[in-house]
């Protein structure tokens, strides 16, 4: 009878342990990206094994930035998990605003999660935010026009072999293409490409007492070479293409090359969509020869803002979402090709995903990206693509405007340095830098 | 006298309105053959017009996807709550305006139009604090609330000017019959009205079933309408464009259909006084 009794304490405390005390549901903020429409398909999973339902709160990237930061900043408690990026998470754990991530169980096995993606999304050492899928940014080519025009691509290229090589696959009238490159204006858009090159150039945003770099050679060298190159063999209307304007361009077999994120390579590979899937090759992003590369980092993350009410379930949606076990669930519905790329260590170990063909150049791209040692010269700053502090957001948009006017042919290099040096110069000093 | 117009200058407005009416259409008719094309389809260059391989398959995924009858709910009954609410304080404001007028009656009209004048994120801020103290976040009552007053000061105006087309004798005469305030409203004004009323009804419906700042900024996952409907189809990195499409001819169906049946007394009531 004791026994009988002990084992009915034992199974209702375990009973306990598996089923939470109250079921909730969470309200989760997400981007339309494919890998996170998978995970909401997948859902079911996570509430068969905890109970907790999931409300999902799809916006677009740019809404989705106004939307969050607006809730978290006046509390108004609308989302118990967000989907945030490497520049947020920083910023917002330094203000207190986001649940730390430092007492996941040892099952999750946080150490796992690439050092750089992990340095990404922690500060002073505690990590804030889960990442959910990783990226960098890499060369994407055409195999068949590089053969065509008698060269070989490296896997390390300079930008000098990259330029000679774009201007050698322009077929103007037969509308290819040499190079498709970003071009419109934002912070995330050609600002990120133009930051994260101008670190391969020796460019930085500021020297080690904030003061604006927009007057410094590097910077003069960095834009000229990007506006003279898309002039020659970039295709029409540059100035305003955006990763999903040149992901059309290429997957229609207009662009030689492709230098942008490296989650696009499942995107050109994939022959329902693209013309070119078989005949695409992948590089790393190009340098001078001066020790940087000109790939970014990026990761779209998961985090809790502090004061939601339904910590303990979100923790556990978090644990779900960025786990192993997840990765394994979408390759067995979706393939290894679909898995989220980029988190994990153990992923890349995986023979499995090893035969995915753009696996190994994602993985050393990101490896070669250093958040925290991005320029050649010193900078105060983390971020390769971005700098972390709040005010950059508004300033780059302005700059990547200035940019993108030159690149439109509307006014000069100098003349958008000189502007983009000045208003930099006044937004910091107006921050109290 | 009739003018007498030829049938070669007949013909030449009618081409002309045809035009004019199909370049503004063109956008939705683009936007309902997009979501019947692949997403490779879509962004084809040169652009495929009708000679494509039709499929359902945009409607498909977005239904899998999203509860469209959720949205759809939600709109209709933010949509339909903040105009019936509107109508019901703008027509005894517009009738005060338009038959007992005072000194102060034409500031009082332009100061209600310059609360249109301020851009909506000016405001954001305050709202958003107000919703989050009276706890209106993600609900159907705070969006409504939200809409009707933004689209009052439209509704007493267009209501003030649909009333000004009404001799002011016959509710004098009404009066005179022994009729109240109310019946004055109710029974004489309303009837004759019902044109004005009809229009600024379906104007507003459509202004507040395509308004896209607030219901998107307000809502989360409860109240969210169809504006946050077609906002979740829009992708920073990836094809959209067709399931956007179908999303965007989804939200618009209902009401362009109302749009299509109520014609006949929108122009009515938009052209109501135009010819005495």
């Amino acid at each position: 009878m004791a026994f009988h009794t002990r084992a009915l304490l034992g199974a209702c405390a375990v009973a306990a342990l598996c089923v939470p005390a109250t079921a909730e549901t969470l309200t989760i903020a997400t981007v339309n990206n494919g890998d996170m429409i998978r995970m909401q398909g997948l859902t079911q999973d996570f509430t068969d094994k905890t109970g907790h339902d999931v409300e999902w709160v799809t916006l677009e990237e740019n809404v989705l930035r106004q939307r969050v930061t607006q809730d978290i900043a006046a509390k108004g408690g609308q989302f118990d998990i967000m989907t945030i990026g490497m520049y947020e998470t920083p910023i917002w754990g330094k203000q207190d605003w986001l649940v730390a991530l430092d007492d996941l169980p040892a099952s999750y096995d946080t150490d796992d999660i690439l050092p750089a993606m992990r340095g990404g999304l922690s500060l002073d050492g505690k990590l804030y935010a889960a990442p959910f899928y990783g990226e960098s940014s890499m060369i994407m080519y055409r195999t068949d026009l590089m053969e065509k025009a008698g060269l070989e691509m490296p896997d390390a290229p300079t930008w000098e072999f990259v330029a000679d090589a774009a201007r050698k696959m322009t077929d103007k009238d037969n509308e290819i293409y040499g190079i498709c490159l970003r071009g419109k204006a934002g912070w995330g858009e050609n600002m990120a490409f133009l930051t994260a090159t101008g670190n391969a150039f020796g460019a930085r945003w500021f020297d080690m007492d904030w003061k604006p770099q927009f007057d410094s050679p590097q910077w003069k060298e960095t834009l000229s070479f990007y506006i003279d190159l898309l002039n020659e063999a970039g295709p029409p209307g540059a100035s305003t293409n955006g990763f999903n304007e040149n992901l059309s361009l290429f997957q229609q077999g207009k662009c030689g090359m492709w230098i942008d994120a490296t989650v696009a390579a499942s995107f050109v590979t994939n022959p329902a969509d693209s013309t070119v899937a078989d005949k695409v090759g992948f590089a790393l992003a190009p340098d001078t020869g001066l020790g940087k590369r000109g790939n970014w980092l990026w990761a779209w993350a998961l985090a809790i803002p502090a004061g939601t009410q339904k910590e303990a379930a979100a923790k556990q949606f978090i644990e779900w979402a960025t786990s192993k076990e997840y990765l394994e669930l979408v390759a067995s519905k979706e393939g290894w090709a679909n898995v989220p790329p980029g988190t994990r260590t153990s992923l890349y170990e995986n023979p499995e995903y090893a035969k995915v063909p753009f696996a190994k150049m994602t993985l050393d791209s990101i490896n070669s990206a250093d958040p925290t040692n991005p320029t050649v010269d010193p900078v105060p700053y983390i971020g390769v693509q971005f700098v972390a502090i709040p005010e950059f957001a508004g300033i780059a948009t302005q700059v990547g405007q200035e940019f993108s006017a030159a690149l439109a042919g509307q006014q000069t290099v100098d003349e958008a340095l000189a502007k983009a040096q000045t208003l930099t110069a006044e937004e910091m000093e107006a921050a109290g830098y | 006298m009739a003018r007498a117009v030829t049938n070669r200058r007949k013909a030449l407005n009618t081409l002309v309105a045809w035009s004019v009416g199909l370049l503004i259409f063109f956008p939705i008719l683009w936007t309902i053959l997009t979501s019947f094309k692949t997403e490779a389809q879509a962004i084809n260059d040169p652009p495929l017009f009708l000679f494509f391989d039709w499929t359902l398959e945009n409607y498909a995924v977005v239904q899998e996807r999203s509860d469209y009858m959720r949205f759809l709910w939600n709109s209709v009954i933010i949509a339909g709550g903040s105009t019936v609410i509107g109508i019901i304080i703008a027509v005894p404001a517009a009738w005060s305006m338009a038959f007992v007028p005072s000194k102060r009656t034409k500031d009082i009209l332009l100061w209600m139009l310059s609360t249109k004048m301020l851009p909506a994120v000016g405001v954001l801020y305050p709202i958003y604090l107000l919703f989050i103290e009276l706890g209106l976040l993600d609900t159907r009552i705070g969006l409504t609330i939200v809409l009707m007053l933004i689209n009052l000061p439209i509704i007493v105006w267009m209501l003030y000017t649909y009333f000004k087309e009404i001799p002011g004798e016959i509710l004098e005469a009404a009066r005179m019959d022994g009729a109240a305030l109310k019946e004055e409203i109710l029974y004489i004004l309303t009837p004759m009205a019902v044109p004005g009323i009809a229009s600024t009804l379906l104007l507003n419906i459509i202004l507040a079933w395509n308004e896209a700042f607030w219901t998107l900024n307000l809502t989360a996952a409860k109240a969210a309408p169809l504006t946050a409907f077609i906002a979740s189809y829009s992708s920073p990195e990836g094809l959209f464009y067709a399931k956007l499409s179908a999303a965007s001819t989804m939200a618009i169906a209902p009401i362009l259909i109302l749009g299509w049946f109520s014609q006949k007394q929108l122009v009515r009531g938009l052209t109501f006084g135009a010819v005495k």
